[in-house]
């Protein structure tokens, strides 16, 4: 890891801690009171504002992710080099795509 | 000193990567290093056994075994602080080549003081006036705490991260490198930082502080590396890392 990896880490941490805890916070209010799918989906759909935060949320998750496996893979695999970096924006890709998938069918 | 009648059963490496714990008896006596048995062995029951020491008094460096699994300075280790039910296990530095016997091959560990340009790289010549630096300056109190190194590599050998990237600098060489980015004489920063934000450098630091932990010197280079993190990140915010 460089000090560019370094800093993408940390700072797509940083921006999903409040992403995570809003996140948690939705979760308690929608099963407290009672919303069932129909009702949660008339909320999110066509709404920018979650189109924007979870959308924000997949893209840190992705970056925050595939440096981290990049890191586990050095370590405990051979790995190294070109390999690892591809690797790495792979996984990284595919999260990307699995969370944008997710988004789109509560968003659009 | 009196002589017990004890004896303690001593397991020593012998040969290179390949090679087996042999067992030997050695007299157990009061205020006894580790590096005392060792020598013990070799003058009185193998002379071909090899091993490396040169001060005695904990200053060289260079006496560094595993010692029952962990890393430690064997001439200030007694042997009644790490023997364990009248056994020792002694080998060599792990995370180096070995040798032969006790002895770890060290150049891996000095390449990278090299690698992360851990060398002062002097401004001045010897007709300069010498340079005044208050004691109680933040800069010379952050590499005071981090100076007394005696390159032993026993922060090297108790690092996971050395054993699971060959590319990682070390805590030592990472240690001294933060003594010197604190050094207001030294002409070498730029280059230096650059070497310690590449693949390989501080930021592979779990902070996981096996090195603060077992440093004969009580130093701690988990906290020295931490702060290359911050400087290296603030360097490369401002664009002072091309
Ligand atoms: S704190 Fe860093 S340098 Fe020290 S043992 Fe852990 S990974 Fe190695
Ligand atoms: S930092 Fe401590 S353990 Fe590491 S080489 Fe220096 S004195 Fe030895
Ligand atoms: S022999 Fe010098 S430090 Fe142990």
């Amino acid at each position: 890891m460089d000090v560019r990896l370094y800093l993408a880490q940390r700072i797509s941490a940083a921006v999903m801690l409040p992403l995570v805890i809003l996140h948690i916070l939705i979760i308690l209010y929608a099963v407290s009171d009672g919303l069932n799918a129909v009702e949660i989906l008339e909320r999110t759909r066509g709404s920018l504002f979650w189109g924007v935060f979870y959308g924000l949320f997949v893209v840190s998750a992705a970056i925050h992710a595939a440096i981290g496996v990049r890191a586990i893979a050095r370590e405990w695999t051979p790995a190294t080099g070109r390999t690892l970096d591809y690797g790495a924006v792979l996984f990284g890709l595919l999260l990307l795509v699995l969370g944008a998938r997710a988004v789109s069918a509560v968003v659009l | 000193m009196s002589q017990s009648q004890q004896h303690l059963t001593v397991s020593v490496w012998r040969g290179k990567s390949e090679g087996a714990f042999q067992d030997y008896q050695v007299p157990h006596l009061e205020n006894q290093t580790v590096l005392d048995i060792v020598t013990w062995i070799q003058r009185y029951l193998d002379p071909t056994l090899s091993y490396r020491f040169a001060c005695r008094v904990g200053m060289c460096g260079s006496c560094a075994m595993t010692v029952n699994g962990t890393p430690r300075w064997t001439c200030r280790t007694h042997v009644s602080k790490v023997a364990r039910d009248g056994r020792l296990k002694i080998g060599p530095l792990s995370n180096l080549p070995v040798i032969k016997d006790l002895a770890a091959d060290m150049t891996a560990f000095f390449e990278k003081w090299q690698r992360a340009e851990a060398r002062f790289t002097p401004t001045k010549t010897r007709l300069d006036p010498i340079e005044q630096i208050p004691p109680s300056s933040p800069a010379r109190l952050a590499a005071s705490a981090a100076i007394e190194c005696i390159n032993c590599g026993v922060c090297y050998a108790a690092c996971d991260t050395v054993r699971w990237n060959a590319d990682y600098l070390g805590p030592a060489a990472l240690n001294r490198a933060w003594t010197l980015v604190n050094d207001v004489r030294d002409g070498g920063q730029d280059v230096r930082l650059r070497a310690i934000s590449a693949n390989g450098g501080c930021h592979n630091c779990h902070s996981h502080q096996s090195c603060q932990v077992l440093c004969p010197q009580n130093l701690n280079p988990t906290a020295s590396i931490a702060g290359l993190k911050r400087l290296t990140a603030a360097a490369f915010i401002r664009g002072g890392l091309k």
